[in-house]
Formats: C-alpha cells, sequence, structure tokens
C-alpha cells in the first residue's frame, strides 16, 4: 500500500463488489489491451519520507545559494527578505490545498485575499483594475501584446524597447507567432530608450509600445516623455515595472500607462530557481473586460452580507472557450497571497522607506564600485535598485574569482547583449549591507587586477607565437 | 433572514479596512549609507510625490486578519473535495519540507550552471521521470501551467508544419474538451472546429474524417475524456490524424488514471502536457501555483522551447554534467523568464521519488477503483434515479452525472445539490461540465480518499435527494452555514467593484 492511500484488501473486496467485478484489471479493460503497459515503468522502487528527504537535501547541497553566497544577482529577480508571517500564513492549509475558488460561498478567505491583493497592486501602480495575478513577468508582458492586438480592432504590430528584459522580449516574439503580429525593437542611448527612434518607430498600425522602468540595464525611464508617440497613434502604452520600487518612482498610472506588469517575485516569493512567482497586470477602467485570467469582485449574498466571487467570468475560458480574452486557468494565486502579507507587512510606511533604502544604497554602492580601477559605469542614467557597470577584464573570469570568495558579484550581460560584452549587472537589495557593498568592490578590484595580470602574461606568451 | 451562524455574523471587513495611521510591523535595517534627498539621486519628475495607501497594521493583526480570512475557505486537508478533471489528492507535507531547504528556495535563477548542479540534476531527473510515464522521450519543463503548456503544444505545431514548408489554420477539439482548449487554439492563431461525441462517450468517427483535411494542424485530446472514459478508437485516431499530416495533442489532465498503465506516447500522442499540481501532488494554493511541462515526440523535439536542460557525460573521469542549452537554433523560443517553476518542480520529483514505479500504477489504480465504486455507490441510491451516469459504462479515474431528471422531477438544478452539498460539510463536484451533458456533475474522488469518506459523499447526496423529495425548497435557498450563503455573482459583473475605495 502507497502511504498516501488507504484501501485495503478487505476495502478493496468490497468495494469491487459494489462495483461488479472481480479485479480492478477488469476496470482497466476498457484501454485496448495492446495499449496496456506490459513492464512496470522504468523507475525506481518508492522510497521512505527520510531517504526522499536525504536525496533532496543531497541535491540542495550543491547548490551555490544566496545563503552561503553573497548574492548580487538581479536581473528580474531579487534576494529580499521574506517575512515569517509570509510562510506561516501560506503554510496553512486553508490556503495552501483548495482549488480556484469556484464555489465562493466557502472560498471566502481565497477571494477576499486576492480582492485586497488586487487593491494593492492598483494602489502601486496607480492604475484602477488589477487582475488577481498571472503566471511571472515575461509572460504577463506577451498576454499584454494578445489583449492590445483585440483593444485596437487588430492591429498587430509591437514596439519594444531594447531595455525590457530580453526574457520579456522573447516570450513576447514566441507568443507573437500565434497571434501572428511583427515586433520593431528600439535601442538604447546610454542606458535609455531612444526616444527619437521610438517616435519614429511608432505608426497607426502599431497595437502597442513596451517600456521598461527601471529598464534591464537599472536606468530609470522617463516613461512619461516617451509616452507620447503611442498616444498619438493609438497604441497602447506598456510599462513593466518594478513592484519593489514604486514607493519612491512615480507610477505607471501617472505616465500615461494604459497597462502596468511585471514580475511579482520581490514581493513576499523567494527565488526558487525562477519560480513559481507570480505576474501582476493592472490596467485602466477602459481594458477592464479585456483583462487576462481571474479577478475577485465585490457583491452581496442573499441575506445582504458583503462577500466576494470571480467577476467578469465571461471572459474566461471555461466560459467563453474560443472566445475568451486568455486561455489561463491556474494561475499563482498563493504567490500572489505572499505578495499582499509582504505589502501588509511592510505597510505604507515601510513599503516608502524600503525603496528609499534601495536607491540610496544602490547610490553607494555605484559610486564605490565605479571608483575601482578597471571598473567603469556603463550609463549615467538614473538608477533605483540595480546598475551596470563595464569592467576592463573578462566577466566570466572576474565572476568565477568573486564566486571563489563566496560572492555572486552580478549578470553578466554579455549572456543576453552582444554589445555589452564587459558589461556587468549588480543589483542592491536591503539584505545587501554596507559592508558585503564594500567586499564585493574589493574582490572586482582584485579580481580585474588578477585577470589584468594574466591577460598580460598571456599575450607575452601569445606574442612569439604571433610574429611567427 | 435564518439565524446566523457565529462566522456569519462577522462581516468581511479588507486589511485596508483595518488601517489606522501610525502603526506598522515592518523595521527595516538601518541605511548605513549617506542619505542624501532622493532628487539628488533620481530627478524630481521621475518620483512620486504620495505614497502608495497600503494598510497600516501591526504584525499581530495582520496574522490574525489573515488566519481569519483562512478559515472562511474551505480546502483539501479539511474535507472531500471531489472537483472533477482537477485531482484534488493529498499535498504531502514532506514536499513542502524539501522545497523550503535554502539550496532550493534561495538559490538565484541567474546562477550559472556550475553553482546550480543540483538544480539542474533535479529538472534532468523529473524530465526523465514524466519522459518514462508519458513513453515519449524529450520533455521541457518551462510551461507554468496546464493552459501553457497547450500553447507550447500548438505554437510547437505550428513550428513543426513550417518547417515542412505548410501553414495550416485549423485544430480540432472534441465537444467535450476542457474550456483552456479551444482558449489555447485562439491564441495560437489557429481557429477550433468541433468534433462530435459518439454514443460511446468517444471521438465520432465519422464526423472526425469528415472535418479532418489539409487544413488541420492539429487534434487536442484528453484520454480518459472529461467523461471520465478511455477512447477505444485511440490508436485509429491517430492514425487518422497522422495519415492527415496533422499532430495530437494530449491534455494531461486526466493522466491520474493511467499513470504506470498506459503511455500518452503509446497511444500514438505526439505532444502531451502534464499538469503537475494535478497527477504530481503539487497544491493547488487556491488557484495556483502549478507547472505544465511537456512530453514530446522526435519528430517536435527540435523545435522545444530554450532553455533545455542537458546532461553532458564529464571528462577525464568526473561525473556528469548539467547545463542549460541556450542555442536550439530551431526552437519556438522562450515561453517565460528562467527556467520554469522550478518549485513545483523539486515537490514533484519528491513525491515521484517516494511513490516510485509501484505507488505511481497503484495510485491510479486505487483513483480508478474509488471512482467506480462511487459510482456504483450513487447509482444504488436516490442518485440512480435523479442523476443518472451520463455514459453507463466503466469509468477510469471520474464519472459524469446528469441533474437532468432531478430538474425535471424535483424542481432543483444541479447547481442546487452543490450549494446543499456545502451545508453537509462536502466541496460540491465539478458542476455544468463537460458542457454536452444537461445539468452535469462531475466526479472525481481520487486515490487518496477513504471508502469511508466515498461512502459519506453517497450518504449526503441521499440524504438532499430525499430532502427535496419532501421539501426542495430547501436546496433552492442553499447554502445555509457557510461563511457567506448564496451570492450574486451578476452584480459583480454587471458593476464591478474589484478593488477597496480608499479616501
Amino acid at each position: 500500500m502507497s502511504r498516501y492511500t488507504s484501501a485495503t484488501a478487505a476495502d478493496r473486496e468490497e468495494m469491487l463488489a459494489a462495483i461488479g467485478v472481480d479485479s480492478v484489471a477488469a476496470l482497466f479493460e476498457q484501454v485496448p489491451e495492446e495499449l496496456r503497459l506490459d513492464r512496470p515503468l522504468a523507475l525506481p522502487e518508492g522510497m521512505s519520507e527520510a531517504e526522499v528527504y536525504e536525496r533532496l537535501a543531497a541535491l540542495a547541497a550543491r547548490n551555490a545559494d544566496a545563503e552561503e553566497q553573497v548574492c548580487f544577482l538581479g536581473a528580474g529577480m531579487y534576494d529580499h527578505y521574506v517575512p515569517a508571517i509570509v510562510d506561516a500564513i501560506t503554510q496553512r492549509s486553508e490556503f495552501l490545498t483548495p482549488y480556484t475558488p469556484y464555489q465562493p460561498e466557502i472560498s471566502q478567505g481565497g477571494l477576499q485575499a486576492m480582492f485586497e491583493f488586487q487593491t494593492a497592486m492598483s494602489e502601486l501602480t496607480a492604475l484602477p483594475v488589477s487582475t488577481a495575478g498571472l503566471y511571472e513577468g515575461p509572460s504577463s508582458v506577451a498576454s499584454a501584446g494578445y489583449l492590445a492586438i483585440g483593444a485596437t480592432k487588430k492591429r498587430r504590430r509591437f514596439v519594444v524597447s531594447r531595455g525590457v528584459h530580453p526574457h520579456s522580449r522573447e516570450t513576447l516574439a514566441t507568443y507573437s507567432v500565434g497571434f501572428g503580429a511583427e515586433i520593431e525593437e528600439v535601442g538604447l542611448t546610454d542606458g535609455l530608450t531612444d526616444g527619437a527612434a521610438l517616435a519614429g518607430a511608432v505608426d497607426g498600425e502599431t497595437a502597442a509600445v513596451f517600456l521598461q522602468s527601471p529598464n534591464f540595464l537599472g536606468a530609470v525611464e522617463d516613461v512619461e516623455a516617451l509616452a507620447a508617440a503611442a498616444k498619438q497613434n493609438g497604441a497602447l502604452l506598456v510599462v513593466a515595472v518594478d513592484p519593489m520600487t514604486l514607493g519612491v518612482l512615480k507610477p505607471p498610472g501617472e505616465q500615461g500607462a494604459d497597462i502596468a506588469l511585471g514580475e511579482g517575485q520581490p514581493l513576499g516569493n523567494r527565488l526558487d530557481f525562477g519560480g513559481p512567482s507570480f505576474g501582476f497586470f493592472c490596467a485602466t477602467e477602459a481594458l477592464i473586460r479585456r483583462m487576462p485570467g481571474r479577478i475577485a469582485g465585490e457583491t452581496d449574498d442573499l441575506d445582504g452580507r458583503r462577500g466576494f466571487v470571480l467577476a467578469l467570468q465571461t471572459r474566461e475560458q471555461h466560459i467563453r472557450r474560443e472566445k475568451a480574452t486568455h486561455n489561463i486557468c491556474t494561475a499563482q494565486a498563493l504567490n500572489a497571497l505572499a505578495a499582499t502579507i509582504h505589502l501588509a507587512w511592510l505597510g505604507r510606511q515601510g513599503y516608502r522607506e524600503l525603496g528609499e533604502l534601495l536607491l540610496r544604497r544602490t547610490a553607494y554602492a555605484r559610486r564605490r564600485l565605479t571608483a575601482v580601477e578597471g571598473v567603469e559605469p556603463l550609463h549615467e542614467a538614473p538608477v533605483a535598485r540595480e546598475f551596470a557597470v563595464r569592467l576592463d577584464a573578462p566577466v566570466d573570469a572576474v565572476l568565477e574569482r568573486c564566486a571563489e570568495r563566496g560572492i555572486a558579484a552580478g549578470y553578466p550581460l554579455g549572456r543576453e547583449y552582444p554589445e555589452f560584452e564587459d558589461g556587468l549587472l549588480v543589483a542592491i537589495t536591503e539584505r545587501r549591507s554596507r559592508e558585503q557593498i564594500d567586499a564585493l568592490a574589493e574582490a572586482l578590484g582584485a579580481a580585474i587586477q588578477a585577470e589584468r595580470g594574466a591577460l598580460v602574461g598571456n599575450s607575452a606568451t601569445k606574442a612569439p607565437r604571433e610574429a611567427r | 433572514m435564518t439565524a446566523e451562524t457565529p462566522m456569519q455574523r462577522e462581516r468581511a471587513r479588507t486589511i485596508f479596512e483595518k488601517s489606522k495611521p501610525g502603526r506598522r510591523a515592518a523595521v527595516l535595517p538601518g541605511a548605513e549609507v549617506p542619505e542624501p534627498p532622493l532628487g539628488e539621486l533620481v530627478p524630481a519628475h521621475l518620483l512620486r510625490s504620495a505614497p502608495p495607501r497600503l494598510p497600516e497594521v501591526a504584525e499581530p493583526e495582520i496574522v490574525r486578519h489573515y488566519n481569519r480570512l483562512s478559515r472562511r475557505n474551505f480546502d483539501l486537508d479539511s474535507g472531500f473535495y471531489p472537483l472533477g478533471s482537477c485531482t484534488m489528492k493529498h499535498n504531502p507535507r514532506l514536499n513542502e519540507r524539501v522545497a523550503a531547504l535554502p539550496g532550493h528556495a534561495r538559490l538565484h535563477p541567474a546562477q550559472e550552471p556550475k553553482g546550480a548542479q543540483g538544480a539542474l540534476e533535479l529538472m534532468w531527473l523529473l524530465q526523465e521521470s514524466l519522459a518514462e510515464i508519458c513513453g515519449l522521450p524529450h520533455v521541457s519543463l518551462q510551461p507554468s501551467a496546464g493552459s501553457h503548456g497547450e500553447l507550447a503544444g500548438l505554437l510547437l505545431t505550428r513550428a513543426f508544419h513550417a518547417d515542412r514548408g505548410e501553414a495550416r489554420t485549423k485544430v480540432l477539439a472534441p465537444d467535450t474538451a476542457h474550456g483552456t482548449n479551444p482558449a489555447t487554439v485562439t491564441m495560437a492563431g489557429y481557429e477550433v472546429v468541433k468534433v462530435e461525441t459518439n454514443e460511446r462517450g468517444g471521438v465520432e468517427m465519422d464526423d472526425l474524417r469528415d472535418k479532418l483535411d489539409e487544413d488541420v494542424a492539429c487534434l487536442m485530446l484528453t484520454n480518459p475524456n472529461t467523461l471520465g472514459l478511455f477512447d477505444e478508437n485511440i490508436a485509429e485516431i491517430a492514425a487518422t490524424i497522422h495519415a492527415a499530416g496533422g499532430t495530437l495533442y494530449y491534455d494531461g489532465a486526466n493522466l491520474n488514471a493511467v499513470m504506470g498503465h498506459s503511455r500518452p506516447g503509446d497511444m500514438g500522442f505526439d505532444i502531451v502536457h502534464v499538469n503537475l499540481h494535478k497527477s504530481f501532488s503539487q497544491p493547488h494554493g487556491g488557484g495556483g501555483p502549478g507547472a505544465g511541462p511537456i512530453a514530446v515526440s522526435e519528430r517536435i523535439e527540435p523545435f522545444l522551447p530554450r532553455p533545455q536542460v542537458v546532461r553532458r557525460e564529464g571528462g577525464n573521469g568526473s561525473g556528469p554534467v548539467f547545463d542549460l542549452d541556450r542555442e536550439r537554433p530551431q526552437s519556438i523560443g522562450r515561453l517565460r523568464g528562467f527556467q520554469g517553476n522550478f518549485g513545483v518542480f523539486v515537490r514533484s520529483y519528491a513525491y515521484v521519488l517516494s511513490l516510485g514505479t509501484d505507488g505511481l500504477a497503484e495510485a491510479s489504480e486505487t483513483a480508478v477503483l474509488n471512482a467506480n465504486y462511487l459510482k456504483a455507490r450513487l447509482a444504488a441510491g436516490r442518485a440512480g434515479k435523479y442523476l443518472p451516469v451520463a455514459f453507463d459504462r466503466h469509468c477510469m479515474h471520474e464519472f459524469v452525472l446528469s441533474g437532468k431528471p432531478m430538474k425535471k422531477e424535483l424542481g432543483i438544478a444541479t447547481l442546487d445539490l452543490a450549494k446543499r452539498l456545502l451545508d453537509f460539510g462536502f466541496h460540491p463536484p465539478t458542476v455544468y461540465f463537460p458542457l454536452l451533458v444537461e445539468e452535469a456533475l462531475m466526479v472525481e474522488p481520487t486515490e487518496t480518499e477513504t471508502k469511508e469518506s466515498l461512502d459519506a459523499f453517497a450518504e449526503a447526496i441521499e440524504q438532499i435527494l430525499a430532502e427535496a423529495e419532501q421539501d426542495p425548497e430547501k436546496a433552492k435557498q442553499a447554502p445555509y452555514t457557510t461563511p457567506v450563503r448564496r451570492l450574486d455573482e451578476v452584480k459583480a459583473t454587471r458593476k464591478p467593484v474589484v478593488r477597496q475605495p480608499l479616501d
């Protein structure tokens, strides 16, 4: 008997008798014989709980996590502190184990939590409508593209800043093959979206303009100034934002965005090697009936009590089928709950203070690092929680040397931007102390010096070979 | 108004309504660095003027607020949850424990493969396990849920046809399909064509042949289908669609019926999605997170999403090395950021290890046994008269009842029955799906329920039907004991209020 089933031999006999068959095998006879697997699956036998734990713990031990390394990696996901109450509440069975709230009378807890989440995200972005959460950041960007096609009477052209996260741009491209949409990319100048190029790229066939702020290089874009091109051409303005910066940076709803969205991981969700997290998706009132995914709404019960239900379900796949605004079903409710709790914990004051702390420590780190010999700023644009530098030594080798000192120094930009082969993206959270930032500066300096020495050595040995 | 229960007396108030200026929970670290005015760091016109109006509440009240909210939820750990097509099986707590290990939970997704060997190996091992269970050689773990896997499947189909110089326009799906299937078809830029169901509950072969032409890119099927029935003609269906040049897609929502007993790959499917939050015990979380890995045949493999986890043999006698293959020139590209819902992979791999080859087969066996027993148990009582089985033969892991006679003879609809079940402490089955069964009630007990639970559920249905014979109004006004009573869903859609108004 597997440990998660309960049917004893006696149970089985009774149950089979009630069904009127001799064996469970008889029930599988509806599977044509040639399609019945005539051997056990080639997988190991089941293991005890203790053995499974040991096996998984051994795998976990082979990862360099942010508990043992000082983590300056960002690029969309950040090593923020997740308050203990987030774990305590999200691990409660009543939140962990129900399905999507199809029976609202017994799902008021989850539905009210969604309503609170929507309120919080609407406040953060300064847009009136929020969904209850999508899968994660980049696929939310692609979902905005799908919405924009419908909202602009089937225009099929997107203009996308090169400052938008490369994973978002690639996901939008993947989905666009299905939508039948084309994408034009607009480049960056000194770290920021090239405004003139953007204005030139947007035309009357453009369904949506996609920006990100802070962009992938950490630079805070002047979204309001860039919005005009979209407005003049009747295209939707879609802005991806970092939800940890909106205590201090102007919210997209005040900058002309029709849709504000992004990766929700920094709010209450752990790194988890990339997921599960959630995507948030907020929009203007005009787009409410085109939104993707679940939306909780307030209503009354038949005695007049306040209650919550899934609203506007006529947009959704289980009702509208091929005419649905999106195909999404299971999304990330528990992750959105984690964000709601984290935001309540931070509160009105704490959320702003955290934003200020990030801005100031990031400014300090940028100044401290660019003072190091061999480190130059990659751009001079204002930054909020992440910044880009150029290294005067091979980035991968420098990263490896820093890793030996227990520091994950940052994200090598060359992985996604060939034009920044020497670029390093450094992220700051409230967990990165001044002492750690100073240690990073020192480690980078030492690594660059060592690599330069190695390079000098190499070129010295190379020279005679070239001479031959 | 009937007498209120204590929970009903407690009116819903959001965390925002509990806010009072000056209260707070978070204490943040000190700045430790110079603190210039923000305007010196970012130009003033890019700064926020007024902070977002988040609630101001101290930690004890936050905890109490969400604990109280949690008690207004019904959940799988509290009772029977036979929601058809959703596979509400037990969520082992071991899986939560191993997922929370810092080596998993605090691993940054951009960590170099060298520093993520354990994570990549785990992903590779899960890929291999799912490939064996599905009977298909290649797996991508990237899709975030079932519907995301479906989209991946249709984009793979498009890439496969494009590679052969074909641009097909239609996708077939039976009238019993999950709503995500047709919604995905539209998103992927295809036109959906419905295929009829025969009197045995399977695909109507003549209709399939009629609708099959050189424009058909794919047939999407669930097998066992949403009636809980295995389509006996599946081999012929596969041969027919393949002969017409289309691909065959398997919606894995019902994989829990056949693990270790029959494999989609052997049935002739080209692309399969697996709901890790169904068959592989990831908790549903009140609507996610899940994960929807896809398994594919050789001919689809070149188009799989990027990046793909690969295992390379180590040199000089060292062990294998795991890596992310980002090249893949024919790939459809990314479907999301980073590598997928890794935390879900950890839980599902722990589940596969716990059950093993024997346990997985036994899980499916017991799921099928439980469903057939409950079906028989219900048929022996009043349900046999008022709630007949829609296609009466042995089912697999779930079955569908029709409330048509109940509505006609007792005057109560399936919705009323469902709401009355809430008063008996049960989560109702899926209602009004699949669409081709009138007043449908779709029941999936799963393998982790005891015979006693199934008996108690059957007994509750019996009591409700007996009650309705005497007093149908009772069910029509139900529920009575839940935190709120029947809710006005029309109002919530006609005049949507989707956030807390704040001063």
